[in-house]
């Protein structure tokens, strides 16, 4: 283990060099907007809301070395006490409707609601299903919607640039 | 004796490739015999208008069959009087049919939490819900020091949503009951009656971590009915799909379980090559995680020069790099200390409840879709299966490992004896007013299994998906009795059962 500590001690990062719409040059704007307008951080408590489990696996690639979205001030939370805002996926189940509701409900204001793949977006292939309350824009008040099936993670992370680098977006809601 | 048992009984004519029976209640009460016994192993059950269908194996034998019992009055004999792994399989047929199951030793619903606007919803005599569903009864755990901890279904994680009620006593725990269903969509409704493109898109969103996976089952399941072969490059592509998906997979499992052992550096060195093979998936076949590429009639894209470079430069970097993270999960005794004699699956109910993947794998089951079914190309290329006996997270890690070193050299053969030609063929309708078929394929997860039905305008009648979950959950509720409540996360993850793919 030594050996492999002091190798990645002294070779380069895995990170990607930065171009224009590298994860890096991304975060770093991310990383400013976030300083400007929430003091450093902001906290997502993620939510699945009857996701196919995609949309989470590409949600954890960006806690990989590769993205590493904690480097630009962005982390995941265990407690919706403790968000910023929700990441909430799936086209939402009547199962989950009442679970999501009450997640809102526990995070503190101000607070963003993002929508995160074509079902949260619009119910994608599942639209009309018995089983559905809808997009999540039908059951709670959605900030942005991120397209995809699922988003890529620099796709999740332009996202949250749009979301957080609007103008007038504040902590203030 | 499978074949004996069933002998005698109209074979359904509708049905391609293993028999579809069509037994009375005593034939289906002596397959409960059989399953309870343990010289079967039940693959499936599911409900359908009027009927019952379950899908039987015989390890000895290697023999796959189908059973169909009229539904009669309502009313069908339950398997699970006699075998408890169908016991979930029939509530959540009885809340989508409505079918009453004689016998059935739980009748609490499964799937129907009481919020859909319908019962019984795939029922052709499907009602509108009147009154609001009775508060679900957790079972009793009742004793001097025992409290419960509910979790769920919104979890402290990145994970999908289900209930876990815990019953401790102190550190310990006594009792988890699980409850799931949060995540149903209602995809066997919208299945039926939709075309076949449409339902593939459907199944390549059943569970998203297998949806190559998924795919594969039903594209096969849909040749199988209608008679059409594949084309041989078609058969390769998909595997070699299949094989990146697994690896794929494992690589992120084994460096989450670390995570939950506290061993981040795995996590972190697991998820880069993950990563890579996310990449290298991008580049072969145009999509990260591989969805909507397996298709019936062969894959939607083709492996150009670039693709095959980038799956060749992956395996090479693995080949490379993986021997030394597993060097270090060896060679860590922090880390073994919490992974050595976890969560252990006892024998007789691994035996009972068939489980597939690592999950049979690392306990002393030798089942593998790919070995012992053989379907092609694993037929002219075989797979080395890999087999160990402890049943603990160690030998479930350890599966894994094996998986993806076995796999790794698996995709380099097979990357060499790619055939050339076509990649897709069309579909022509079938002859007969209706057709229909089962399939398996070994997911990264273990077997998934589909059944289809189709019209002679290529619509869906049926169909039906069991993830290997069905099997898997069930386990994690006996592997953590006796565990410390700081051990739940890594035996979750150890098992990793797919929610989404259970729930449907």
């Amino acid at each position: 283990m030594r050996r492999r500590l002091f190798r990645n001690l002294v070779s380069a990062a895995v990170t990607e060099p930065l171009a224009a719409e590298s994860p890096e040059s991304i975060g770093t704007e991310l990383r400013g907007i976030i300083g400007r307008t929430l003091g450093r951080s902001v906290a997502i408590r993620q939510v699945d809301a009857g996701s196919c489990n995609g949309c989470e696996l590409e949600i954890h690639a960006l806690n990989s070395a590769y993205y590493d979205l904690e480097r630009f001030g962005i982390r995941f939370v265990a407690s919706p006490r403790h968000a910023d805002l929700l990441l909430v996926t799936g086209p939402v189940t009547h199962n989950m409707r009442e679970a999501l509701v009450r997640t809102l409900a526990a995070t503190p204001t101000p607070r963003w609601v993002v929508a995160a793949g074509d079902c949260a977006a619009g119910c994608g292939v599942f639209a009309g299903s018995y089983a559905c309350a809808g997009a999540v824009s039908a059951v709670i008040p959605v900030d942005l919607v991120i397209r995809g099936c699922p988003p890529p993670p620099v796709e999740l992370l332009r996202g949250l640039v749009a979301l957080l680098g609007r103008p007038g977006e504040r902590r203030s809601r | 004796m499978l074949q004996d048992l069933l002998a005698g009984h109209p074979v359904a004519e509708t049905q391609r490739g293993w028999p579809r029976v069509n037994v009375d209640a005593a034939t289906w009460q002596a397959i409960g015999t059989q399953l309870h016994a343990g010289r079967l192993d039940l693959l499936a059950e599911w409900g359908d208008e009027g009927a019952v269908h379950c899908a039987l194996y015989e390890p000895e034998s290697r023999c796959v069959r189908l059973a169909s019992i009229a539904v009669e009055a309502g009313q069908v004999p339950s398997l699970a009087q006699f075998h408890r792994p169908a016991l979930r399989l029939e509530r959540a047929l009885a809340d989508l049919y409505g079918h009453e199951l004689a016998g059935l030793p739980d009748r609490r619903p499964w799937l129907d939490h009481g919020t859909w606007p319908l019962v019984a919803p795939l029922a052709a005599a499907s009602g509108v819900r009147e009154s609001a569903a009775p508060a679900y009864r957790f079972l009793d755990a009742e004793g001097p020091g025992l409290h419960q901890i509910p979790v769920g279904p919104v979890h402290a994680g990145i994970i999908e949503p289900g209930h876990f009620r815990f019953t401790v006593c102190g550190e310990t725990v006594v009792r988890l009951e699980q409850r799931l269903g949060y995540v149903h969509r209602g995809i066997e409704r919208l299945l039926r009656g939709s075309g076949i493109e449409a339902g593939a898109r459907l199944i390549a969103r059943v569970s998203g971590d297998s949806t190559v996976a998924c795919s594969y089952a039903f594209a096969r399941a849909v040749e199988l009915a209608l008679g059409c072969n594949p084309p041989p490059r078609a058969q390769w592509l998909r595997a070699v799909m299949a094989e990146l998906e697994r690896i794929a997979n494992h690589l992120g499992d084994i460096g989450a379980i670390c995570n939950d052992a506290s061993f981040s550096m795995m996590h972190a060195e697991c998820g880069i090559l993950r990563e890579e093979t996310l990449r290298a998936a991008a580049t072969a076949f145009g999509h990260r995680l591989m969805m909507d590429t397996v298709v019936p009639g062969g894959t939607a894209v083709d492996l150009g020069d670039g693709g095959r470079q980038a799956i060749q430069a992956l395996l090479q970097r693995l080949r490379r790099q993986f021997p030394e993270l597993i060097e270090l999960y060896a060679n860590t005794d922090s880390l073994q200390d919490r992974v050595v004699g976890t969560g252990v699956t006892a024998p007789a109910l691994v035996a009972e409840f068939a489980p597939g993947g690592f999950i049979g794998r690392a306990a002393g089951r030798a089942f593998d879709a790919r070995e012992a079914l053989a379907y092609a190309p694993y037929d002219v290329l075989p797979v080395r299966v890999a087999l160990r006996q402890a049943g603990d997270v160690d030998a479930r890690v350890g599966i894994r490992i094996d998986e993806v070193r076995n796999s790794i050299d698996w995709l380099g053969a097979a990357l060499r004896q790619l055939p050339d030609g076509p990649h897709r063929l069309p579909l022509a309708p079938p002859a007969m007013d209706r057709v229909e078929a089962t399939a398996m394929v070994e997911g990264f997860r273990g077997d998934l299994l589909v059944h289809v039905r189709l019209d002679r305008a290529l619509r869906i009648e049926r169909c039906h998906l069991r993830d290997p979950s069905w099997f898997q959950w069930p386990l994690l509720e006996a592997a953590i009795e006796g565990n410390i409540v700081a051990d739940f996360p890594l035996c979750n993850k150890s098992f990793n059962c797919s929610y989404s793919g259970h729930d449907l």
